[in-house]
């Protein structure tokens, strides 16, 4: 199957990441997207996690918010939040975390607060969320957002959620007990953490896109790891489970 | 016991301009009807508290109601920026808006520090972010038994908490399930409490998984089906996503907004 678009492709390469995975913190938006699309593909036992307190839901179509009635109903367990944040995600019991970012800088440092000074704030964004506790307290922490030079940025100007901080080290010193963000993924390639700098580096670009492509698109001076790998396309199998995924969306909280 | 009202009349009571008010609500069970009729009785100066201030409250700032805010996450969910509260951060209007705020973690456990009856909540958090330098009601402590550094937020008590439930008996006791979020906490967080609710019944069945608040820990309960329009009540009503989907269009244009505002609540509200 061919004709797939750059946002399906970003779709199928995160919902990949999940395969192997026993438990996913599902932000709302493309992470929810990738995350459902994976327990439909290479996933199919990945327990799904929302903040809204529901554990291991099984949506049958794609929720527009986290707290659709269709999680709370698909569920094992529906808990407080309170519970969600304090007995399930502090003590780093979730494997991965899936974030979006309307910043995102070198170091995986996520901003979604603010654009420009906070005070004066050329763009008021919606805050933090859960997303500062996902992105500290999960083992590991994947980055999903559409490759633009203003989004991916030299530095970010609200830390919301850290990624490696200023650099190696940083994050033990802080005392966070995840690993961090270990994967980026977006509609022209993905991106990887150096192992000795922490810096996110170019390590797949998706079929047809020229590197120089997602240099320019990125904020700050670009490191590619060599032999710079091409993503797989997607296979038959997960554009048809996506675009069946994206179809059956048309809303509803499927109350039952 | 609680005092059964009618929804004018129990916010008429309970609450005054200037108050720290928390309508709480995860997406479901959201007290809009409530909400709307804050805006009908013209409350001034109230401080809003919510971890997920969304279109009601986009509504209450737009209306000029609030001049505060303490959240954790703003926005339309699934859909994007809420407009009115943007307006009025990044050009004051209505009137500026003081924001106040936190993660989700930390919101959860500022009520539930609340309802203990304890000044704060303990929690990993916050460490390494910029919220820190924007927040009072952050701090660190030290363990006394682990010399650990952990953070620690300032209760939150709210003068009155508005939620919707799906039940309440004669005598007030309440029932609500299925995404119960942090209500049970800022309920019992408040020094004065309102709930609305689809029905009145005789009798509450027991069901799975439900919350039940006793008729002695809420102040008064007011019926008012379908109260949480266009959010939803699980087994009520479902979510009205095209109804979040079209505010962002009423929400993005001032004068819009306000007639939106005059023809949908201003107008009074024919409730059978």
């Amino acid at each position: 199957m061919t004709g797939w678009t750059a946002d399906e492709m970003m779709t199928v390469t995160a919902a990949r990441a999940l395969i192997g995975r026993a438990s996913c913190f599902v932000g709302i938006g493309l992470p929810s997207t990738a995350a459902n699309l994976a327990r439909r593909t290479g996933a199919p036992d990945l327990a799904l996690i929302y903040e809204s307190g529901t554990i291991g839901s099984r949506p049958r179509t794609l929720p527009l918010s986290i707290g659709d009635g269709e999680l709370a109903v698909t569920a094992d367990a529906v808990v407080s939040v309170p519970e969600i944040f304090n007995y399930w995600l502090q003590p780093g019991r979730i494997d991965l975390g899936f974030l979006g970012a309307a910043q995102l800088d070198r170091f995986g440092n996520i901003n979604t607060t603010v654009v420009g000074d906070y005070r004066q704030p050329k763009v008021r964004l919606p805050g933090a969320g859960g997303a500062p506790e996902i992105a500290a307290s999960c083992r590991e922490v994947a980055v999903v957002v559409r490759h633009r030079r203003r989004t991916l940025v030299d530095k970010v100007d609200f830390v919301t959620s850290v990624g490696f901080g200023d650099g190696p080290g940083h994050r033990a010193r802080l005392g966070l007990r995840g690993r961090g963000p270990v994967l980026v993924i977006t509609d022209l390639g993905v991106l990887e953490p150096d192992p000795e700098t922490c810096e996110l580096t170019l390590t797949s670009v998706h079929p047809g896109v020229d590197p120089d492509r997602v240099r320019e698109q990125t904020g700050w001076p670009l490191r590619i790891r060599e032999p710079l790998a091409v993503t797989p396309e997607p296979t038959d199998h997960e554009l048809a489970a996506l675009r069946a995924l994206t179809a059956e969306s048309v809303g509803g909280t499927g109350d039952v | 016991m609680a005092e059964i009202v009618t929804l004018a009349e129990g916010i008429a009571g309970l609450v005054a301009d200037g108050d720290l008010v928390a309508l709480e609500g995860f997406t479901h069970l959201i007290p809009v009807a409530a909400g709307h009729e804050l805006i009908r009785q013209g409350r001034r100066d109230l401080t809003l508290a919510r971890m997920t201030p969304d279109i009601v409250y986009d509504q209450l700032i737009g209306a000029g109601c609030a001049s505060g805010l303490i959240f954790s996450w703003g926005g339309n969910p699934g859909v994007g920026s809420l407009h009115r509260l943007r307006d009025a951060v990044e050009h004051g209007w209505p009137q500026p808006l003081r924001l106040e705020e936190h993660s989700h973690a930390g919101m959860a456990n500022r009520y539930a520090a609340g309802a203990s009856g304890l000044p704060f909540a303990v929690l990993r958090g916050y460490t390494g972010t910029d919220l820190l330098r924007h927040t009072s009601t952050v701090a660190t402590v030290t363990c006394p038994f682990t010399g650990e550094e952990l953070t620690a937020v300032a209760a939150l008590n709210p003068d009155v908490t508005i939620i919707h439930a799906q039940r309440a008996d004669r005598r007030g006791a309440v029932q609500l399930w299925g995404i119960t979020g942090v209500q049970k906490e800022a309920l019992l967080a408040a020094r004065r409490s309102l709930v609305t609710v689809e029905e009145i019944v005789p009798e509450l069945t027991p069901r799975p998984g439900a919350i039940v608040l006793p008729a002695w820990a809420v102040t008064a309960v007011a019926e008012v089906p379908g109260g949480a329009r266009p959010s939803y009540a699980q087994d009520y009503y479902e979510r009205d996503n095209d109804a979040y989907r079209a505010w962002d269009a009423i929400s993005r244009d001032r004068e819009t907004f306000l007639d939106w505002l005059s023809r949908t609540v201003l107008e009074p509200v024919a409730r059978s």
